[in-house]
């Protein structure tokens, strides 16, 4: 037997803070674009939002709710698809990481190498974003008429957070279809991105079996919809109990079971390139 | 002597989706890895060669956890490569001529220090092996350049530096010295040479410039489509391919017929006559001369060491022993 490896000194926290760091210091030396991209980081969702007006400028409801009501579910997609794209947006890069072979390099290091992959990119930029979803979010639930009670205080936070967490997993789900399958992005981006605006309406706007897939098959029912209905006091039209309003961290745990299970195949699926 | 890596019928096998009309698509299934048994001890000094497309890289990557193998037992350093990629990382140093482990916007004293961080070396330790480098590899000129603006041959010192300030056991090299100028090449072998004469750094290198296996390498493993087709010293590889030393003999006048020498038989006539060229079987190149110093004005002796290039060539083209 060879020599055992020695334990390292440090621990890993400390590491990952360092390539953080050195991120950091390569976005800011482009000081401008950088100013630039957060203000352009902002447009993207105030667009989402007038979006939505527009179309309450045509009409009183949607699939049975109000702009109020409505606003809420933007309010709460805006704030966690921000935060998740702000965190784990980057796995988008995947696909070129497999195809240039580069991936070969955050494999050596002994470092995880999704949290690798995701350090070394991390877009700073996008926090000018994840701030505006947030002042939506309460704007949006400061509005809607809410009876509060401790239990919708308390999902008025989880409920972000486990959108935060689901959002995330479908990022790096989607990704992972790049170990397989190298021209995945635009598959990838439509399931992201439709998921984010599927999020952003009541799901009675959505019909047949483009609900029952979007919705209840990959789980976005229950990451806007179902807790916005719990903290608006209202029962779901389509007929689930109360208590889904609650379901989204379990969903979202789901999610994140799958996401991992997904990554780690694609990366037992890597097959580098040649050299 | 304790093994370092120990590799048994390691395979790898990729799919390949080949155009079969407009739309259809056939699966192909290509053998870029079949059936290598390697051991290398702690200390050695391995040379990894073999044609383009052989499966050197595809070996090398299985060997660091970068790929999986599709069958066979794989241990480096103890470990299993993919199952615990993560602390064999700690344990090897990795330079592939065409990744760059370096951050491209950062000075390279950054990236140094940002892979101590990584590595999670104390900074004694890191700080001593930096400095040994930076003496034998000629860094100080460039330490605060960032690595976009290196040249290849700045970059590659830089390369073999940052796999080393961990102090792995296992050094991997795929082609570190491709595409160097002269002056580089020769610095990197001297420092890997250096490295190799301190004893305890398991070093495998591929390449295609065999002038590096000839510098540093006592052991040399040849493979073909992802077999080993030898796995021997350098002199194991030219006696088992007939290559021979040569003696060329150059004559005032020619002979009307060369002579013919017992245990060292005629190789080429050149030059009209006047040089002729002996291979070197059971006779000397005292024997040689003698037998032709009778016979003829000899102008001029040489004796030419067998061509390891020609070798590898002929070995190449056909996996069959030439004689």
């Amino acid at each position: 037997m060879a020599d055992r490896v020695a334990e390292p000194s440090g621990g890993t926290l400390t590491a990952y803070r360092a390539l953080l760091g050195a991120q950091a210091r390569s976005q800011t030396a482009y000081r401008t674009s950088f100013v630039v991209d957060l203000l352009g980081n902002v447009g993207a969702t105030v667009f989402d939002v007038l979006t939505v007006l527009v179309l309450y400028g045509v009409t009183r409801e949607l699939g049975g709710f109000t702009l109020r009501e409505t606003l809420v579910m933007v309010g709460l997609t805006a704030v966690a698809f921000a935060t998740a794209d702000l965190l784990v947006g980057n796995v988008e890069r995947l696909p070129r990481y497999v195809r240039t072979g580069l991936f070969d390099a955050v494999l050596l290091r002994p470092l995880g190498a999704l949290p690798q992959l995701l350090l070394m990119d991390l877009p700073l930029r996008k926090v000018s974003r994840a701030l505006f979803g947030l002042a939506v979010w309460v704007a949006a639930l400061s509005v809607a008429g809410i009876e509060w009670t401790p239990a919708r205080v308390v999902l008025a936070v989880v409920a972000p957070l486990a959108a935060v967490v689901f959002f995330g997993a479908v990022f790096v789900a989607t990704a992972t279809v790049s170990f397989f399958w190298v021209e995945s992005g635009e598959l990838a981006n439509s399931v992201t991105y439709g998921g984010r605006d599927f999020t952003s309406y009541p799901v009675t706007v959505f019909e047949g079996w483009f609900r029952a897939a979007f919705a209840y098959g990959l789980g976005f029912a229950f990451v806007s919809y179902q807790p916005a209905l719990a903290l608006l006091g209202r029962a779901d039209p389509l007929g689930l109990p109360a208590w889904a309003g609650w379901a989204a961290p379990g969903v979202a745990l789901v999610a994140l079971a799958g996401a991992a299970a997904a990554w780690r195949v694609g990366v037992r699926h890597y097959r580098s390139t040649g050299s | 002597m304790s093994l370092v890596i120990d590799a048994q019928g390691l395979r790898k096998e990729f799919t390949v989706r080949v155009k079969a009309g407009r739309l259809r698509r056939r699966k192909r299934v290509v053998t870029a890895v079949d059936g290598v048994d390697l051991r290398v001890d702690r200390g050695e000094m391995l040379g990894y060669i073999g044609p383009n497309g052989a499966g050197k890289s595809t070996t090398l990557k299985m060997l660091t956890g970068v790929l999986t193998p599709s069958a066979g037992e794989v241990r480096v350093c103890g470990l299993r490569p993919v199952a615990e990629r993560t602390r064999l990382a700690l344990g090897v140093g990795v330079v592939f001529g065409q990744r760059s482990q370096l951050w491209w916007d950062l000075p390279l004293r950054d990236s140094f220090d940002l892979l101590r961080h990584v590595y999670r070396v104390p900074a004694d330790a890191h700080a001593a092996r930096l400095r040994r480098c930076r003496g034998l590899l000629d860094l100080d000129g460039f330490l605060d350049t960032p690595v976009r603006q290196l040249s290849l041959g700045q970059r590659m010192r830089g390369e073999l530096t940052a796999a080393l300030l961990h102090g792995p056991q296992v050094l991997f090299l795929d082609e570190p010295t491709i595409g160097l100028d002269v002056v580089s090449k020769q610095a990197v072998r001297d420092f890997l040479a250096e490295l190799g004469r301190a004893g305890d750094t398991t070093l495998v290198l591929t390449t295609h410039d065999l002038a590096d296996i000839e510098r540093l390498c006592r052991r040399l493993v040849v493979i073909d489509h992802g077999r080993v087709v030898h796995d021997g010293t350098i002199a194991d590889l030219h006696g088992r391919y007939g290559s021979r030393r040569l003696v060329v003999a150059e004559l005032d006048a020619p002979l009307a017929t060369p002579p013919v020498l017992p245990g060292a038989p005629l190789a080429r006539v050149e030059t009209d006559g006047r040089r002729l060229v002996y291979a070197l079987e059971s006779a000397g190149v005292a024997q040689v001369v003698s037998g032709l110093a009778g016979l003829a004005t000899l102008r001029d002796i040489s004796v030419v060491e067998p061509d390891i290039e020609e070798v590898v060539a002929r070995l190449y083209r056909a996996a069959v022993p030439v004689r």
